[in-house]
């Protein structure tokens, strides 16, 4: 078996309201400095060999991601 | 005119969307997530709702429900459909029709009955309105904002697919204020509030919401 991780995120150009409101509070924690906040997913996956780069791929691009408002990323971690 | 409504786990909506075909003197056939087939309906509603939960993204899961195969099969031999907020989402996941829904531009849950503008009167949902008429239907949803890229909102507004826009003022930061639109044929509706909820002024604030599925009637006979 291999782990996966598929990073999701919003597109630049797409408002990120989440990423916002998680920005504004942090002031009201006490934690200044942090000029801005994207939210995004992190999934992982664990597959097994046989399940090659296009496989993962098409999973990103189909599934977990929506490519109209979403970039992803596909990496393979090393165990 | 026999009109199927889908139930995914999560649809909230079917009952009233099986109403108000009954409302528009049509047959409401239930559908069900795991069916192979569409039971001969003549149109298909993809009522609102959380389906699966709204987990992943709005709509995502579902899309890949099997019924939804049928649908997008029917959908590219003309059959019409119509999509109700979760199913707007579903419909668009499905890529029946273009753009994504994201998160309201204020994060909240909005929940109001909204004023739209009927732009596009030539489909199979809208034929019974006035061009520019204005109707009062609630709008209660979380991700309801409309995105899409600029080359594909130039190609809506181009062709006229636009089918309804919010009136005094945007509730949740859709582009260019759309609230609803079609595909390319005029067969497939998809918009974010719920005109099944204003069938009746008894039940609803209008019955300005009762016209989609009279015009769905007009469009099935005459097919």
């Amino acid at each position: 078996m291999a782990r996966v991780v598929v990073d999701v995120m919003p597109k630049p150009e797409i408002l990120d309201p989440q990423g916002q409101a998680v920005a504004n509070a942090l002031p009201r924690l006490g934690f200044d400095g942090i000029a801005s906040v994207r939210q995004g997913k992190h999934f992982e996956l664990e597959v097994a060999d046989d399940v090659d780069d296009a496989a993962l791929a098409k999973i990103a691009e189909s599934f977990l991601a929506n490519p109209v408002i979403e970039d992803w990323v596909v990496r393979r971690i090393d165990a | 005119m026999r009109v199927g409504v889908i139930t995914f786990p999560g649809t909230l909506d079917d009952v009233d969307a099986a109403r108000a075909v009954k409302y528009a003197d049509g047959e409401a056939v239930p559908l069900w997530h795991a069916d192979h087939d569409l039971k001969g309906v003549d149109a298909v509603i993809v009522p609102g709702g959380f389906s699966y939960g709204d987990y992943l993204r709005a709509g995502a899961i579902a899309r890949f429900a099997p019924v939804m195969r049928e649908v997008v099969d029917a959908a590219a031999k003309g059959m019409p459909v119509l999509g109700i907020c979760n199913g707007f989402q579903v419909l668009c996941e499905a890529h029946l029709l273009p753009g994504a829904l994201t998160r309201n531009d204020k994060l909240h849950f909005v929940c109001r009955d909204q004023w739209l503008r009927v732009e596009n009167t030539e489909t199979a949902w809208t034929s019974r309105y006035e061009r520019g008429a204005e109707i009062l239907v609630p709008l209660k949803s979380g991700e309801g904002g409309y995105q899409a890229d600029a080359d594909t909102l130039a190609e809506l507004e181009g062709e006229g697919r636009v089918v309804f826009r919010y009136v005094g003022g945007n509730p949740n930061g859709s582009r260019n204020d759309i609230a609803g639109i079609t595909s390319a044929n005029g067969r497939v509706v998809g918009l974010m509030p719920h005109p099944e909820h204003a069938i009746d002024a008894l039940t609803g604030p209008t019955d300005d919401g009762l016209g989609l599925f009279l015009s769905l009637l007009d469009a099935v006979v005459s097919a």
